[in-house]
């Protein structure tokens, strides 16, 4: 806010002493935390006021040298007022640009995805320099997925207005996926966790025992073949004469079991999530 | 003056005294009556089977067991400390925590002999007001009208090794000087697969079904927004506890949310929200439902009864029941849940029972339950 105000002043000071006798040449172009030089014209002092991004300078000056900008008050990309104030106040504005790449903001989206789904993975990539200004220039951004020592993606990217991303299915085993972005010498790892999908061909089956019924599922897999995490609830239902009876278990090293107490004929089916898996027609107890 | 004010007061104490020690059990119905000073005599003599059940249950709402179980029929097959263990409760089952805060009494059947009582209990628990409703038996003896008890047949563990494969899930979050974006863990995917609004007495009620679609647990509360013609917010409401909250992967939980006197003639549209977020959390203990069945209660009503059978070696303090109701084109139309009172101990079984509305009864085809658990070592 006070930032602002003093610009407002300076501004109409400036106007104000239009047609003085001292002149301001400012760099054409400054890269962040470069120094850089202003030549001034005229004679005797004057004060020098430099305001940008994230500073607000003002110092004594000499007219008919150069004024030293030092790399410390030039960090921040973006547009500068440089004004030296004498008998009359005259102004120059110039741009600051971002540095080289220095690192790499990385998002990839997202950290858990189900094996075998397209347009599953997304990745975006944001090079900044060393002073964390975003580097709009375009650079070329190379994307690597890698599940194991298999390689499901290797994409260049060229950055527009300082983005990169891409978009690509997951793989088709569970395991962990690696995405690196790389910029030259600069790169970001990202993991996401390829899981199984949804259980496919759920089978059960099941025996009588003097306590009632056990039951309990194939090895339970996705259709890829991924074995489905422990810990997903199956749900068995048996129904009889007595009434029905429900079972939530989860998978145990991969695969669910439930004991149910029936004496009667049962009729045993089993669901997980909204996936539903064979029926099992058990007879009464002898 | 001096002597006639002190030889009233004395008068008025004995006549209250008098009163408290003869009046006991000329009650009856609803009315909770009792002595004024406990101990000072045996249990009142009952004239009336309603005045023996009142007098009985007056004694247990105070906690005085030994009046209590004096009003016991010598046939009954009880002792007192299993008498007093089926009211106050054991293994941190909500009883424990519950108290007697009303009855009623209604006479169903006597003769000079005989008679039976239906009783309704209301309790105060922690998860708010439970009813009961038990009918007792009545024997004219010698003493007066006495409550034949049977003993209640509580589950006997016998000590053994229940060997589990524990499974759990353990969150590890990353440090605050982490990089922004290099340990992001997405929240568990949760979808709501069924949702229906529907006018009850008390007002609308939004529920259905939601399913955890990730392979990680994931702590979950729906909210639902009652929404007018104009497009106004009516009222917002959450699921609170009808619902589990902590759902493992691919688990089907019903929900319910209720809108009290709200009708939904003035609703145009309802606006869902699920709340989810990742937690820690365990598989066990495994809860079986067995023996589900729709049943008419001793009141009528429609009620879904069953057993709930712990598969697994850890008590489950306090089981709560949530089950979804469907019609035969597999729509939801009613979830009603129910708090099991006593504790369901490693490897037994206890009922339980929820209620349908009785104008939702001939539509119910099928049915889900589900089982909440609430464990003392896990609060």
């Amino acid at each position: 806010m006070r930032t602002g105000w003093l610009i407002c002043v300076l501004w109409v000071v400036c106007l104000a002493g239009l047609g003085a006798a001292q002149e301001l040449r400012v760099p054409a172009s400054v890269s962040a935390g470069e120094e850089a030089t202003i030549s001034t014209t005229g004679s005797g002092k004057a004060t020098f006021y430099l305001l940008g991004p994230g500073v607000a300078n003002k110092s004594e000056v000499s007219l008919g040298g150069e004024i030293h900008l030092r790399s410390q008050d030039l960090r921040s990309a973006g547009d500068y007022l440089a004004i030296v104030c004498g008998e009359t106040c005259r102004s120059s504005s110039f741009y600051v640009t971002a540095a080289q790449p220095a690192g790499l903001t990385f998002l990839v989206h997202p950290s858990r995805v189900p094996a075998g789904l397209g347009e599953a993975i997304t990745g975006v990539a944001l090079p900044f320099d060393q002073f964390h200004n975003l580097v709009p220039d375009p650079v070329v951004v190379n994307f690597q997925l890698t599940a194991g020592n298999a390689s499901l993606l290797s994409r260049a990217v060229r950055t527009q207005n300082g983005v990169a991303w891409f978009r690509t299915n997951s793989g088709k085993s569970a395991g962990k996926l690696e995405v690196v972005a790389t910029l030259g010498t600069v790169s970001a790892s990202r993991a996401v966790q390829q899981v199984a999908a949804d259980p496919c061909n759920l089978r059960i089956k099941g025996q009588r025992t003097p306590k009632g019924i056990v039951v309990e599922t194939d090895p339970v897999r996705d259709c890829s073949g991924n074995p489905v995490p422990d810990g997903t609830i199956v749900t068995f239902s048996a129904a009889g004469a007595d009434g029905r009876s429900t079972v939530d278990a989860p998978i145990k090293q991969g695969v669910a079991r439930a004991q149910i107490e029936a004496s009667g004929p049962q009729v045993i089916s089993v669901a997980s999530g909204v996936v539903m898996g064979n029926e099992l027609r058990v007879g009464g107890q002898p | 003056m001096k002597i006639i004010l002190p030889i009233i007061l004395v008068a008025v104490t004995a006549g209250l005294m008098v009163l408290a020690v003869f009046g006991v059990g000329q009650a009856s119905g609803g009315v909770a009556t009792g002595t004024v000073m406990p101990g000072f005599s045996g249990p009142a003599k009952a004239d009336t089977p309603e005045g023996a059940a009142t007098n009985f249950l007056t004694e247990v709402q105070r906690r005085n067991w030994g009046r209590a179980y004096a009003a016991l029929s010598k046939t009954s097959a009880v002792d007192q400390q299993s008498f007093t263990q089926e009211w106050t409760g054991s293994n941190g089952g909500l009883r424990t925590f519950s108290s007697l805060e009303k009855f009623d009494v209604r006479p169903m059947h006597a003769t000079d002999a005989d008679a039976d009582m239906r009783v309704r209990l209301r309790w105060t628990t922690p998860v708010g007001p439970v009813e009961e409703v038990r009918d007792f038996h009545l024997n004219h003896e010698a003493d007066g009208w006495k409550i034949v008890w049977h003993k209640m047949q509580l589950p006997s563990v016998p000590a053994q090794v229940v060997p589990v494969t524990y499974l759990r899930w353990d969150l590890v979050s990353g440090g605050s000087d982490d990089e922004w974006g290099s340990h992001n863990v997405d929240a568990p995917r949760v979808r709501i697969i069924s949702m229906n609004a529907v006018d009850s007495a008390e007002g609308s009620v939004v529920m259905g079904e939601v399913v955890n679609e990730d392979t990680v647990p994931a702590f979950v509360n729906v909210n639902a927004t009652l929404v007018d013609a104009a497009g106004n917010a009516i009222d917002d409401e959450s699921s609170f506890d009808k619902i589990a909250h902590v759902l493992l992967p691919k688990q089907v939980s019903p929900y319910r949310v209720d809108f009290p006197k709200i009708s939904l003639k003035n609703v145009k549209n309802v606006r869902m929200d699920v709340k989810v977020t990742l937690v820690p959390a365990s598989a066990d203990p495994v809860i079986g439902v067995m023996n589900q069945k729709l049943d008419p209660d001793a009141q009528g009503k429609t009620v879904l009864r069953g057993e709930l059978l712990n598969q697994s070696g850890q008590t489950v303090n306090i089981p709560h029941v949530i089950a979804s109701f469907y019609d035969n084109t597999g729509k939801v139309v009613w979830v009603a849940d129910g708090y099991v009172d006593r504790a369901l101990l490693p490897q037994s079984s206890e009922p339980f029972a929820v209620e349908i509305p009785k104008a939702l009864a001939g539509k119910v085809q099928n049915f889900h339950v589900l089982v909440n658990q609430y464990s003392l070592e896990k609060s």
